[in-house]
């Protein structure tokens, strides 16, 4: 690891002007993505902005119609949240699916997405939901935060506040673990929210993506025998030693399947 | 024999210590003025080297020095060692290439070294690592072991003309087909049995320091002496006496940490180049690229049967991937290490047995936990299945017919190894019943309503132990009675702090408590110390430690009775006193009158310090054994499978403590499942390892076993006196054998009968895929 200097702004802004004023300077959230790479030597950044002590963007609230869940919450904490677990309960099981208790305690909803990694639990629930994120600059459906491969929305010198999810009626995740990291090869989130039904996957492709054919079926017939016959496009999907694109296309129909059968 | 006799299920002593951050680990020492080492590792498998160029690594801040593998040449630094030399039936000798400790001309692996880094601090010396600039011209490489062998791949040592090192063969290969023609059935099978990367919970480090003309080096292996003898030999040019290796606190051994690997050669010379001491704490990466790897190896074999199910004739041809070069085992591993067992528990008069150790871009394969036993008795076990599909017998049945009969012991194998004893069909019966075989059916209906399929899987082995045929242990008993063990064998995860303790207290009546242990220091430790591998402690360190408590009865006897004014016929030894008549003196009266001249008899020399210098007779090995049953269920849905139930039924003779050996059993299958079920090392076209961390490489976790029922069959060894058996390798054994048993018995009505290790999800749901198909066709 080279050496770096190290901040704790005490508020987005201060972060935000850290971030502008330092031309190699990195945000860090839990450092369960960025600590390694900086061990490794993958990444040498000449600054660190650690966001631990910005005292509001922690925790869980409900605004309305809407859970807002603040970007440094851990997974952890959104797991184990009363809030979470009585109104998107679907949600507060998947981030008890993510990594090990370790992992669950210092990685964030917030760096996690902005990771944007293709295996990552949270682009299912975030795009599963029809969440926005809410940055110091502006907010960004989730529809259209996971661009590609580890490749997001956010400008440069954005910061993610938060994240605000719409209540769903119902919602849940099912998830096959990679044998080796953990993370997901496949992941599929269905929710039935007020505008509709959504099912999002990921681990399957380059970034989260939905599954509008399931959706459309699933709106006139809530049942996995509604789902059945619905396959995405094989040629589309990640194929690599652990999952052939072909069983990560057929994983995606078996997971839908399974969290729709989950409803009863 | 009370609370920490022999046969106790002690508690470790060694835990509290270790688990509250109070070992002592080699990345604990750190010496003032020391530099730190980063080594310079090719990123390419194959690759002539043109050029390395040094400067601007010497020029970076911090930096010391930097050296190349012709800077050691230069210095008469010899090649590493490769313990192994066997011939073809023709009597040519296997090519053994010489492999210098870091590479001078050619590459043959990634990760394999080109230089080293010396600089004040790891971030420097990491630096300028970076900055060292090597122009490769790049080779095809070879990265999969069946292609290593094919005779249209790039050959990496030209001077030999071949990847196959040699063809071994234990006898012609027509005098076997002769008695396999008689065969009402043949069987045969292709297995791989996959590479696996070791994985120690410590990473390697070593501390090297010259001082006063002698060098002392701090490293983690399993018993430093070899490693010291190594050094001094090839690296140091020095008398060994002038080499010290100290490995206090280990963090794992499993057969690969006992080697003396190239880079405890560079900085050991590095040390005396520059005068300064010399760390290198190497990181998971490098252990992915730089310890030895283990297994690997492809079997194809064929079994002939008669009309009752007996085995008539078997023969097997085996690949192994050494790697890039040989290592001090490499080919060792199938011929002497599994394959001279490779009938395993079965009664087999005919058997032909044909290895080729290959070469291939690979890094080098080595002992890993059971070292060539796993390899033979999984062949063996994927044989008996085939055999009863093929004849229509159950699998348990068809072993029966097989199994080497207790009235057959000792029994005399093809091979020429004697097996003492052993009770393999009461092994079968025992874990069967613990498994509640007998109601599966049930349970497989249970299953099959929620849409999952179960398969029920056992396997038989039995695994000669006991390594090298030396060892001296040493006990003193200090002046305030207490005792301290000096042992040649070496502890890294074994418990040996508890068990010592226990044979000490059992053989000489010394509190457990009062027994401590000095291992791993080749300046204190018996000369003749070998260190712990091969499932030997037990055996070797216990009988040794036995007979050198005799000795200090001996002696104590002639102390004691010259203190009781007895003849010393009259005098007995029990519980830690020495009477005779109505007098008695304790062992530690004894010890404490022994440092004083006055009480000694004549001839008798001050001090109650006796060592025994143990060696085995050929015939002297020993044979642990057992039946594994696994239960497991397959969602065929996602080709995942969950293991329900686990039943191990292990003889390692003489239990000397049971919570000890569950440890060990448990170990051993945890890592016997994650060859079978998680661990995947994935090498590519171009010699790229793919599979080079843990986001890659599936090491077992807790969740993907089910609980471990390990249950004893115990047969006391008849050829030591102790009357044990090794425990360290059974459940690595055991476990790949009856798991994919298991899961191909699940997948039964797919017509699947085998599976490749190992077992992911796509895997399996693959060979499902591939089975419909083939039915629907
Ligand atoms: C062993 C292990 C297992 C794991 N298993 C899983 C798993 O099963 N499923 C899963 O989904 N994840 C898994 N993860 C990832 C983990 O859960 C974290 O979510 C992830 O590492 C990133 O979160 P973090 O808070 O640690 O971010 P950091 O590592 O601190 O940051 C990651 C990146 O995001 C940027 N960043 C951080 N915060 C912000 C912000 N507020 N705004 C903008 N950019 C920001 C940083 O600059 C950096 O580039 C695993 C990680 C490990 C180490």
């Amino acid at each position: 690891m080279e050496n770096f200097a190290y901040h704790t702004p005490a508020s987005v802004a201060d972060a935000a002007k850290l971030l502008e004023t330092h031309e190699d300077a990195k945000l860090m959230s839990g450092g369960m993505t960025l600590l390694p790479t900086l061990k490794q030597r993958l990444a040498a950044p000449s600054d660190l902005i650690d966001l631990a002590k910005v005292p509001d963007i922690k925790g869980v609230c409900r605004d309305g119609d809407e859970l807002v869940i603040g970007a440094m919450t851990t997974h952890a904490e959104v797991h184990e949240n009363a809030l979470v677990r009585e109104l998107i309960p679907g949600l507060a099981s998947l981030a008890g699916q993510i990594g090990d208790p370790a992992v669950r305690h210092r990685g964030t909803i917030g760096g996690s997405c902005a990771n944007a990694d293709p295996a990552a639990d949270y682009p299912a629930g975030t795009v599963g939901l029809g969440a926005t994120f809410v940055t110091n600059k502006r907010k960004i459906a989730a529809d259209d935060f996971f661009v590609g491969l580890f490749e997001t929305a956010l400008e440069p010198s954005e910061i993610i506040v938060g994240v605000r999810f719409p209540i769903p009626v119902w919602s849940h995740y099912q998830k096959l673990r990679h044998p080796a990291s953990g993370y997901a090869v496949v992941g599929v989130f269905v929710a039935q929210t007020k505008a509709g039904v959504r099912v999002a996957v990921t681990g399957a492709g380059p970034s989260a993506f939905r599954v509008s054919e399931m959706e459309a079926a699933l709106s006139k017939d809530f049942s996995a025998k509604a789902i059945e016959n619905i396959k995405v496009d094989a040629a589309d999907l990640n194929n690599d030693i652990h999952a052939s694109a072909d069983y990560r296309a057929h994983v995606v129909t078996v997971l839908a399947k399974r969290a729709v059968a989950a409803r009863g | 024999m009370g609370q920490y006799g022999i046969g106790q299920p002690v508690r470790r002593k060694e835990d509290v210590r270790l688990l509250t951050g109070k070992g002592s680990y080699t990345d604990d020492v750190n010496f003032d003025g020391q530099v730190w080492a980063a080594f310079v590792r090719s990123p390419q498998a194959h690759a002539k080297i043109l050029s390395i160029d040094t400067s601007a690594a010497k020029a970076a801040p911090g930096v010391v020095a930097v050296f190349t593998g012709s800077d050691m040449k230069a210095d008469g630094v010899g090649t590493l060692i490769t313990d192994v030399e066997f011939k073809d039936l023709a009597g040519k000798d296997m090519f053994r290439p010489k492999r210098d400790f870091m590479t001078i001309d050619r590459v043959r692996f990634v990760g394999e070294m080109v230089a080293v880094v010396l600089a004040e601090t790891q971030a420097q010396a990491k630096a300028g690592a970076e900055l060292v600039m090597v122009d490769y011209d790049a080779l095809p490489a070879v990265g999969s072991t069946a292609f290593a062998a094919a005779s249209n791949s790039p050959v990496i040592w030209e001077e030999h003309g071949s990847n196959v090192g040699v063809h071994w063969e234990n006898r012609p290969e027509a005098e076997i087909e002769a008695h396999m023609a008689k065969a009402k059935t043949r069987v045969v099978v292709d297995i791989v049995n996959n590479r696996v990367v070791p994985n120690p919970m410590e990473p390697r480090c070593a501390v090297a320091k010259w001082d006063n003309d002698e060098l002392t080096i701090y490293a983690p292996t399993q018993g430093g002496r070899r490693i010291q003898q190594g050094l001094a030999k090839i690296v140091m040019n020095l008398p060994a006496d002038k080499v010290r290796v100290i490995s206090a606190d280990v963090g794992g051994g499993f057969g690969i940490r006992g080697k003396l690997y190239p880079e405890l050669g560079v900085v050991s010379w590095a040390t005396r180049k520059i005068g300064r001491p010399v760390k290198w704490r190497g990181d998971r990466s490098e252990t992915f690229v730089s310890d030895y790897h283990g297994r690997d190896q492809i079997n194809h074999a064929e079994l002939g049967l008669d009309a009752n199910g007996r085995v008539v004739a078997l023969k097997v041809w085996t690949i192994v991937n050494c790697g890039a070069y040989f290592a001090e085992n490499g080919p060792r591993l199938p011929i002497n290490g599994g394959g001279r067992i490779i009938p395993g528990v079965y009664d087999i008069e005919n058997f032909y047995f044909s290895v080729k150790p290959v070469l291939s871009n690979t890094v080098p394969t080595d002992t890993y936990r059971g070292a060539g036993r796993p390899e033979a008795n999984f062949l063996m076990e994927r044989l008996m299945d085939a055999a009863a599909d093929a004849t229509g017998l159950a699998r348990d049945e068809i072993r029966r017919r097989n199994v080497i009969r207790q009235d057959q012991m000792p029994y005399r194998t093809q091979m020429g190894m004697l097996i003492d004893s052993g009770d393999f069909i009461g092994n079968m019966d025992m874990a069967m019943k613990a498994a509640d075989w007998a109601g599966f059916e049930a349970r497989r209906a249970e299953s099959a309503k929620r849409g999952k399929l179960r398969g029920i899987g056992l396997s038989n082995f039995v695994e000669p132990s006991g390594g090298r045929p030396t060892e001296e242990m040493r006990i003193q008993v200090t002046p305030e009675g207490k005792a301290v063990v000096y042992a040649g064998t070496h502890s890294h995860g074994q418990g040996h702090e508890t068990v010592w303790a226990q044979l000490i207290q059992t053989f000489l009546g010394i509190p457990f408590e009062n027994v401590s242990l000095i291992q791993g220091d080749t300046k204190i430790m018996p000369k003749e110390a070998a260190g712990t591998f091969g499932s030997r402690s037990s055996w070797m360190g216990g009988v040794g430690l036995q007979r050198s408590a005799k000795r200090i009865v001996e002696k104590g006897t002639k102390i004691a009775a010259n203190l009781m004014q007895a003849e010393p016929e009259k005098v007995s030894f029990d519980a830690g006193v020495f009477s005779a008549g109505t007098s008695s003196v304790t062992l530690a009266e004894v010890a404490k009158a022994s440092y004083e001249l006055k009480n000694l008899p004549d001839g008798v020399e001050p001090g109650l310090d006796e060592s025994y210098f143990l060696k085995r007779d050929p015939e002297e090995f020993n044979y642990p054994n057992g039946t594994h049953v696994i239960e497991v269920e397959v969602d065929p849905d996602l080709g995942k499978i969950e293991m329900l139930n686990y039943i191990a039924v292990d003889d390692c003779g003489k239990v000397l403590n049971p919570f000890i050996v569950h440890g060990q059993v448990y170990g051993g299958v945890a890592q016997g499942i994650g060859q079978a079920m998680t661990e995947m090392t994935v090498y590519d076209d171009e010699g790229q390892l793919v599979t080079g961390s843990f986001m890659d490489y599936g090491m077992p976790r807790a969740h993907h076993l089910s609980m471990i029922d390990a249950l004893f069959n115990e047969v006391p060894c008849k050829t030591n006196d102790l009357g044990v058996k090794g425990a360290g390798e059974a459940g690595a054994c055991g476990a790949p054998g009856a798991f994919v048993s298991a899961v191909c018995d699940a997948l039964k009505g797919f017509g699947i009968r085998h599976i490749d290790m190992p077992l992911t999800p796509d895997r399996v749901w693959t060979a499902i895929q591939k089975a419909k198909a083939a039915k629907a066709a």
